[in-house]
Order: structure tokens, then sequence, then C-alpha cells
């Protein structure tokens, strides 16, 4: 069990579980406000004042995120002995026409997270341009899938609905109408 | 003892994204296809429990286990900002088909082009701040 994936409803309960203990020690559940602290610990608040923070009030943030990396860590080297992602046979044949030809057999897309095509300045930008927009889009909307969609919508937070409903608008139009373009041959 | 509970609680959180594979570009490819429930399992069956429980602190006025109050977020109103803000997180999320928790948890897997992810996200959250006085909120 250990060893496999794991399904949904061991997964999902689990993530609250870490909301409520980070609740429960007086804190709150979310990941990209880390992305601010990066910019601030990088010197952002030589340009912008709205960077000059109290670092040392993120101090637990930034040690769940470092837990975070060692949890993958250990969860990819001692416990995913096979960690290819059986997504659905529809999934694979639409990943395919794409030209993602690891779909099925990998964990993550070899076709953009294999270190050979970071000699491809295509996978550059597009890892850079996707990166841009969480980074600029969460703290824009104050949130991601931790801040909004299970933390802001745990709490009734209409603002969050609202954000959540983006996550979909945006992901919907990038998986339809753009992979097409971007992927498409 | 607190510094080490917040690392336990990152490695346990990083351990369950990798092996839930929310983690996966893939899984998140396929929930935008609408091809599996697995995703929706994951965040509604999170979102059930977390609500029950954050009716449970209000409910009880529970206080934090170093005796403190609970405060919790309340988002500030407003359409334009979650609208917009949102809808450029979830193209980027599509694509790179990870959100901030799993770049970290990829980042520690040993997937090296995710941190040229995570640098575009630090620069976004940058921009973000550079614009923010201009931008509608």
């Amino acid at each position: 069990m250990l060893y496999q994936s794991w399904p949904w409803y061991v997964s999902g309960p689990l993530i609250a579980l870490v909301m409520a203990i980070l609740v429960l020690m007086g804190k709150r559940f979310g990941m990209s406000s880390n992305l601010e602290t990066f910019c601030s610990i990088g010197g952002a608040g030589k340009f912008v004042d709205y960077f000059k923070i109290d670092l040392k009030s993120k101090r637990w943030s930034l040690l769940v995120v470092l837990g975070a990396v060692i949890g993958g860590y250990l969860a990819a080297n001692f416990f995913s002995p096979d960690p290819a992602v059986e997504i659905s046979q529809a999934t694979v044949n639409k990943l395919q026409e794409l030209g993602f030809n690891s779909a099925g057999q990998a964990y993550l897309p070899t076709e953009l997270f294999d270190v050979a095509v970071l000699s491809q300045p295509k996978t550059w930008i597009l890892l850079l341009v996707a990166g841009l927009l969480v980074g600029f889009g969460t703290r824009y909307a104050g949130g991601c899938t931790s801040g909004h969609a299970i933390s802001g919508l745990s709490n009734l937070q209409f603002p969050s609905l609202i954000a959540v409903i983006g996550f979909f608008v945006g992901g919907l139009i990038m998986v339809h109408l753009l992979f097409p373009l971007i992927f498409g041959s | 003892m607190r510094s080490l509970a917040y690392l336990f609680v990152g490695i346990f959180f990083g351990f369950v994204l990798f092996k839930s594979e929310a983690a996966s570009w893939f899984r998140i490819y396929e929930m935008f296809q609408f091809q599996s429930f697995h995703m929706y399992g994951i965040m509604g069956s999170a979102l059930l429990v977390g609500m029950v429980f954050v009716q449970w602190v209000k409910k009880t006025k529970r206080k934090s286990l170093f005796g403190e109050k609970i405060i919790l977020d309340k988002k500030e109103r407003s359409f334009v900002r979650y609208a917009i803000g949102g809808t450029l997180f979830g193209l980027g999320w599509a694509l790179a088909g990870a959100c901030p928790g799993p770049m970290y948890v990829l980042a520690g897997a040993g997937f090296v082009p995710i941190l040229v992810v995570l640098l575009g996200a630090v620069l976004g959250a940058f921009l973000y701040g550079l614009l923010r006085s201009k931008l509608p909120h």
C-alpha cells in the first residue's frame, strides 16, 4: 500500500489533516505566500515596499516548504518503485496525439521534465511562462490551491469560490484551446 | 521543538502530495479533460473534512495548541482580483501541471526542470509586487 499510489479517499483527508494541524498550531495552510518570501529574501524590498517584511514571521512557513521538499525526496526515492501514473486510456490517447509519448509510463512527462529537454529553448520558455502565470496569478488572486480551494472554501469564503472557478476557467482554456497550438504539430 | 513540528508537517504534506499523484502533470491534464474522478475526489474529500474541521473550530471556539486564539483567514471582498488572478493561475497550473505546493515536492523528487518553473513563479510574484498599486483589486 505504502509503495503504490494512494487512492483519493486516503489522500484528500490527509491533506485536510495537514491544514488542521497547521490551524491548530495557530498558522494557515497556504503555499504560495512563500513565493513572496523568496522575493523578500532575494532583496525585492529594495524595489518595492510590499516586499519589506519581517522574515522571522515567515520562518515556520519556510520550514513547511523545506519539509515538502524532503517529503518529495523520500517518497520518490524510497517509496515509489514504479512511479508511472496510471491515467485513463482516453487521456493517454489524447496526450499521444499531442506528442506526449511518455503518457502512462512516467510520473511527469519526459517531454517537459527530463533534464535532456532543457537543451531546447522551447522547454525553457514554456516552463518559465508557466511559472510566471502561476506566481503572478496566485499572488493577484491572494492564494493558490491550498489557500483558496482547500483553506478558503473550507471556511466558506465566497472570494475563494470565485478564485477556484478562475483556476478552472484558466486550466480549461490552456488544455483545450492552447495545448493544440503549443504542442500539436 | 515547534520548528521540528513544522518541518515534519511539511515532510508529511510532501509525501502525501507525491503519493496521491496530485503532484503529477498527467493527473492535472486528466482532470481538465474530465477523464478521471481522482483529482476531484482528492479535492472534494479534503474540502469535506476541512469544512467539518473549520466548523468544529468555530463552534467550540477552539484555542490553538499553544493557547492562542485561532484566527481563520477572511478573504477580502472583491471580484476582479480573484477572477483575473485565478484565471491566470489556472493557465499556468495546467501548463506547468503543478501549483506551488507540488513544485517544492517535485524539486525534492529530483525533477530538475521544475526549478525553471519555480524561478518563473518567484519572478511572477515579484512582478505582482511591482505592479500591485496599478492593478485593479
